[in-house]
């Protein structure tokens, strides 16, 4: 008895689906689907990225999205736009340790740079992870008084009356009706296509370049867990983005001024956790840390050798903690430095 | 008209395939392994990390605040001497409660068989491949030490002798000496896992147990203070917790 009520019900379904079809032709709108260039790096090596089954990528959706990011339209008083901080030229990073908003405001952490975006699993954004998925991630800054400063409504308006945008969200999204999400999702499909991975140690990888003694040399330190031990929080050759995306305690301070993870999860045990960056494009995204309190590579360097703060929440993983850190030596520090910066993709800056 | 016709294949299709795909499994049973984690019988989950609540045999107070370790390579035998390999692996992920039930695709005959077992890591064939869900979790071990994957890392703090808060890094892979270009390794140190005898006939589920505490404990005491970071290059930490490991893991029961 289940068995035919089970075959009724799906030959009904089929067929409302058969009927449904016939009916909506007129309002169908059409896309190009946007296929993701997988470099083969990431491709051999990592999981796919991350694209919401609700915001497929399309070419008129990443369009769309590039006008947006690169439009002061966005702003409250239409100023400023994502790029004004987010530099192409800096690995959409700024190189102020704090970028101010359109009111003069200065926020209290770096900007981070935008590349791989798509290949964040868990989907947490920002320095403590308080957002969920990239689309979140671009609703935040539009409506943050520190940064643009809008009101969601008033974008929406102005895009709406915009002499161009109906049209192009009627193409990217099927519609000519406005609102925050299609205008995030464009947004985040543009964020997906940036992608970085063409470094002189991905070409290395590939085999289409050899380094240099000293870059070699640093890469075995960061990958030596009695030196460097960078690798665990950072990847390996066996890991294209070079992060984890993960939140640590890397030992910056003995007490917390900002909490990072630590205010989102309310869990004291994460105060003075934030987001592992990537070590990729270094050369274009001082200055460093969550706070940018360090304006050279070498200043970094020198923290995880001999500035190590002890706290309750210091991550295991900080070696030598008492001392200070691993306590490299100048020419491994020298070696260390010259490997990292080859994971800066001047293609990616470029293009 | 030929739109109906079309449905009724379809779904025609549908149910006989359903039908003979329900006839084939009929002697087959899903196998499932849970896995928990304890302290010398006291429940050990997540939300008992990050605070120094545990004792070693040594006598070290320490917290932990990171677990993760792979499995591998369930393997059923029959008393014949065949076996049957269920594929697959698992990160067990006990820091963030994810992964601790590992439900491989393979399907098992019903029966008994002598023993059940699993891999604790990778064995050396396996652990030469390269999984891309792995190094996404950068499990990865550097190629100075051979490359391949971690079996298990273990991360937390203990109090020193000077009763200050140090960190430590129990992290197992294969043992592997004169790191560089050409390591060679003394012994394998992952090992397998034998939960007994077991007779299929349902569904089953095996609820399987790590002491966490036996890491630290038989045959070899171990003491924080002389062993706690810097684990990997060491082959005589990775052959001790190797001997340790033999230990840290029993069967609590079988469900069906």
């Amino acid at each position: 008895m289940l068995f035919l009520r089970q075959n009724n019900l799906l030959i009904f379904l089929i067929l409302l689906a058969f009927f449904s079809c016939d009916n909506e032709s007129v309002d169908q709108y059409v896309t190009t689907p946007y296929q993701l260039e997988i470099p083969d790096l990431f491709e051999n090596n990592i999981l796919a990225p991350v694209i919401p089954s609700d915001n497929p990528m399309t070419f008129e959706g990443v369009s769309l999205g590039k006008k947006l990011f690169f439009d002061p339209i966005l702003s409250g008083n239409t100023m400023q736009s994502c790029a004004d901080c987010h530099a192409p030229e800096n690995a959409f990073s700024d190189t102020r340790r704090f970028s101010d908003g359109i009111n003069g405001v200065f926020g209290t952490r770096n900007t981070m740079p935008l590349f791989n975006l798509a290949w964040n699993y868990d989907k947490k954004f920002f320095w403590d992870g308080n957002t969920f998925s990239l689309e979140h991630q671009a609703f935040v800054p539009v409506s943050d008084p520190t940064e643009m400063n809008s009101r969601w409504a008033d974008v929406e308006l102005k895009l709406q009356q915009h002499n161009e945008y109906p049209d192009l969200f009627k193409t990217a999204f099927g519609t000519t009706k406005i609102d925050s999400t299609l205008v995030t999702k464009a947004l985040a499909q543009f964020e997906r296509t940036l992608i970085s991975a063409n470094s002189k140690f991905d070409n290395f990888l590939l085999g289409k370049t050899i380094l240099t003694p000293e870059e070699l040399n640093g890469f075995n330190i960061f990958m030596d867990e009695t030196k460097g031990d960078c690798f665990h929080c950072h990847g390996s050759d066996k890991n294209p983005l070079w992060t984890d995306n993960t939140f640590h305690n890397n030992g910056l301070d003995q007490t917390f001024a900002d909490l990072g993870l630590g205010a989102v999860s309310g869990d004291p045990a994460d105060n003075g956790k934030f987001k592992t960056p990537s070590l990729r494009n270094l050369a274009f995204t001082a200055p460093y840390m969550h706070d940018g309190r360090f304006e050279t590579l070498d200043a970094v360097i020198n923290h995880y050798s001999e500035g190590l703060k002890n706290s309750s929440t210091i991550d295991p993983l900080m070696k030598k903690v008492n001392q200070g850190g691993v306590q490299l030596s100048a020419t491994d520090k020298a070696n260390l430095k010259a490997f990292l910066l080859t994971l800066s993709d001047y293609d990616f800056i470029n293009n | 008209m030929k739109k109906v016709v079309l449905v009724i294949l379809i779904s025609c299709s549908y149910f006989f395939s359903c039908s003979k795909h329900q006839d084939e499994n009929i002697s087959q049973s899903s196998i499932t392994l849970n896995f928990s984690h304890h302290w010398d019988g006291t429940l050990v989950t997540n939300s008992d990390f990050n605070a120094v609540k545990f004792i070693n045999a040594f006598g070290n107070q320490l917290s932990i605040e990171g677990l993760r370790y792979l499995i591998s390579k369930v393997t059923f035998y029959k008393t014949n001497g065949s076996k049957r390999e269920l594929q697959g692996y698992n990160l067990i992920d006990v820091t963030n409660n994810q992964t601790l039930v590992f439900s491989p695709q393979t399907l098992i005959d019903q029966g008994t068989y002598s023993n059940v077992t699993f891999t604790f890591g990778f064995n050396n064939e396996d652990n030469a491949g390269n999984y891309t869900d792995l190094n996404s979790a950068l499990w990865n071990v550097p190629a100075a030490l051979g490359g391949d994957y971690h079996y298990m890392q273990l991360d937390g703090k203990f109090l020193n002798t000077l009763n200050q808060e140090q960190g430590f890094n129990y992290h197992v892979i294969r043992a592997v000496e004169n790191p560089g270009d050409h390591p060679t390794f003394p012994q394998d140190t992952f090992f397998n896992v034998d939960l007994g005898p077991v007779t299929i006939y349902n569904n089953t589920t095996f609820n399987i147990e790590m002491n966490i505490a036996d890491w630290f404990k038989n045959p070899n005491t171990w003491d924080l203070n002389i062993l706690n970071q810097m684990l990997m290059p060491n082959a005589n930490a990775q052959i001790m917790m190797y001997e340790n490991g033999l230990n840290v893991f029993s069967l609590k029961s079988i469900t069906q």
